[in-house]
């Protein structure tokens, strides 16, 4: 059978949820093979955890000449690395890095490129969604290696155990691709919820918070839910544009999706519309978001939400 | 100083957006426009000329059929110097990477750009890879997703909300820019723009004066193939209820639970 490789979607080392759902997806194209590209010295621990999830091998590409570096010096060294295991697929977690990184990649090794597949199954053939997910596009790349970037939530990662055989991998970076630098970097603060893109259920803010989130906030802590806001939030400096859904934010696709405050623009919903369910709390019957809706409340999320939230917490004792 | 600002013609998002029956995009029956998203990346670079003073010429550059002239135009009345349309019938249903091929042979028609810029993601394919696409192919280095752009003399530097942190990424022109919807509000044409508009020069250039071969681009030379193109099915309206009296916060956690999610 032959490789799939999956590129490991980490920070220092710690491997992201993703990463596993990729390994899942690459157990139905062939054998995953993990590509580590990070500190060495991190190698252990990575293979130790993405072998729980299928991983056949392990390759380490220690990015001590590369770190600081943007995605042409990753993309020379998953070229080398393609052209040594002739792999079936390269899954790439479609991240705003992952992306470019096949971009270049694509062009690299003169392989066709599929982008925010939210599901691949066997051929590989993808899913994707598209328009603002008012469409369903499968595709397939009929070029070369077919290279897939996948978005989060894709598949449920499965255990299954793997060898994880961890072997390095010695990529040769030109100087051409050392030019793009970082030069300072401001790690993201944590916020103790869960990740945006990740999370299974997603409570959002609009205007209609007036600003104050923390109705939207305790209602999210209430259910566990990942917290995000509307464009019209985040310029008003409510929440970071890291907080924000739709088009020129994040695209999310979880179990569930509450809009409290948010009118419902194409722009807004073409970064939740593909949630399995849907909740809107807004004061206007007519708001655009309530014919997405399987549940919605006309009213004010400043009196519903905090009386929601008891509620629930009551209920889970 | 050159700059190459890419500006791509869309079908409006507004509008019903639909496929053909060879499942490329329509983008003859609905109405289209200059991407929002491409606006402020001919903002950015009318910012950075305006701010360097003389000898910066920004050049719009357009891959798209003929009615597709009208983003160049756009970006022209807002204050782009010179426009270049690529239009060719073989160039239709391309993907991203026929036309990021298209745009780097008119990119090196151009003339050596010290700055060749894009949108964060085109607002019908949306996949943002073209601009790494058109640094591998250019030889270039990429900053990209610039929420802030500052230049001095051939030094770049952006701000930028990364996967999982905020960054501060600098580079050496010439290199490849995209910068997103937070860069700052692009402007709107103004009446004397409109009127330059139309004495600056706009060259239309086919495949074959950019030396492509029409083998290399289409549909049928695409890298990857669409099978099947599905509307979503309309949502069923669900249960709306008013709130009165706090009788929706009961609702709703009624309905979250019936969903199991509490
Ligand atoms: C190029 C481009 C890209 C864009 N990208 C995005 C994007 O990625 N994400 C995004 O969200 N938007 C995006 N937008 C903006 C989008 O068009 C809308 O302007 C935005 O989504 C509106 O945000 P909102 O719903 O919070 O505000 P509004 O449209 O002002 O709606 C506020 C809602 O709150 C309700 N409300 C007010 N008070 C209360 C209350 N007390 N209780 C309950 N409800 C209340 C109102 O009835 C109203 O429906 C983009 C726009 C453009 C042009
Ligand atoms: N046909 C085109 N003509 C000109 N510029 C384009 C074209 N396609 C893409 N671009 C540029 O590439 C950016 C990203 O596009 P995409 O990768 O399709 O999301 C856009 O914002 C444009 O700046």
């Amino acid at each position: 059978m032959s490789e799939v490789l999956v590129v490991v979607d980490h920070v220092d080392g710690a491997v992201k949820k993703p990463t596993y759902e990729l390994l899942t997806i690459a157990a139905r194209l062939g054998e995953p093979s993990a590509v580590f590209i990070g500190g060495a010295d991190k190698a252990a621990e990575v293979a130790e955890a993405v072998k729980k999830y299928g991983a056949e091998k392990v390759y380490v590409v220690d990015d001590a000449q590369i770190k600081g570096y943007l995605v042409a010096p990753k993309a020379e060294a998953l070229q080398q690395l393609v052209e040594k295991t002739s792999p079936a697929a390269v899954l790439i977690p479609s991240t705003v890095e992952g992306k470019e990184v096949a971009a270049r990649l694509a062009i690299k090794i003169q392989s066709g490129l599929i982008t925010d597949a939210v599901d691949v199954q066997e051929g590989p053939v993808t899913t994707q969604s598209v328009f603002a997910g008012n469409y369903t596009v499968t595709a397939k790349v009929t070029k070369g290696t077919p290279i897939i970037t996948v978005k989060p939530n894709s598949a449920a990662p499965e255990e299954k155990a793997g060898a994880g055989a961890v072997e390095e991998f010695a990529a040769t970076v030109s100087d051409a691709a050392k030019t793009a630098q970082i030069v300072a970097s401001q790690p993201r603060q944590a916020t103790g919820r869960p990740e945006l893109t990740e999370a299974a259920i997603v409570v959002s803010g609009g205007r209609g918070t007036g600003g104050n989130f923390e109705p939207v906030e305790n209602f999210a802590d209430s259910l566990g839910a990942a917290v995000g806001a509307s464009r019209a939030a985040v310029d008003s400096g409510w929440k970071p544009h890291t907080f924000q859904v739709g088009q020129t934010g994040k695209t999310v696709s979880p179990q569930l999706y509450v809009a409290a405050g948010i009118s419902g623009a194409i722009q807004h919903r073409a970064g939740m519309q593909t949630s399995k369910t849907i909740v809107a709390v807004n004061k206007d019957e007519e708001a655009p978001l309530f014919e997405l809706v399987d549940f919605g409340v006309v009213g004010d999320l400043h009196s519903v939400l905090p009386a929601a939230t008891e509620e629930i917490n009551k209920r889970k004792g | 100083m050159n700059i190459v600002v890419c500006v791509k013609y869309v079908p409006d998002a507004t509008a019903d957006r639909q496929f053909e029956s060879d499942k490329t995009v329509d983008r003859v029956g609905v109405d289209g426009l200059l991407s929002e998203l491409d606006e402020y990346a001919v903002e950015q670079a009318l910012q950075i000329k305006e701010k360097a003073g003389d000898g910066v010429e920004v050049t719009a550059l357009c891959v798209g059929p003929d009615k597709a002239v009208d983003a160049v135009r756009k970006a022209l009345q807002m204050g782009a110097d010179k426009g270049v349309h690529v239009v060719d019938d073989a160039i239709a249903g391309s993907d991203a990477v026929a036309t990021s091929l298209v745009l780097a042979k008119a990119v090196e028609k151009i003339g050596p750009a010290d700055l060749v810029m894009c949108g964060m993601a085109s607002t019908d394919g949306a996949m943002s890879v073209v601009p790494a696409m058109l640094a591998e192919r250019l030889g270039l280095p990429q900053v990209t997703q610039a929420s802030v752009v500052e230049t001095q003399g051939d030094q770049v530097r952006i701000k930028r909300d990364g996967d999982s942190a905020t960054e501060v990424i600098g580079g050496t022109m010439p290199l490849v820019l995209s910068v997103t919807d937070q860069s700052g509000e692009a402007r709107y044409p103004s009446f004397k723009g409109i009127m330059a508009a139309k004495k600056k020069p706009l060259e239309t250039l086919s495949l074959s004066d950019l030396g492509v071969d029409a083998s290399e681009v289409g549909l049928e030379a695409a890298w990857t193939a669409v099978e099947e193109t599905t509307a979503r099915p309309p949502r069923t309206a669900g249960e709306i209820v008013k709130d009165e009296d706090g009788s929706g916060a009961k609702a709703l956690a009624d309905f979250l639970a019936s969903k199991k999610f509490i």
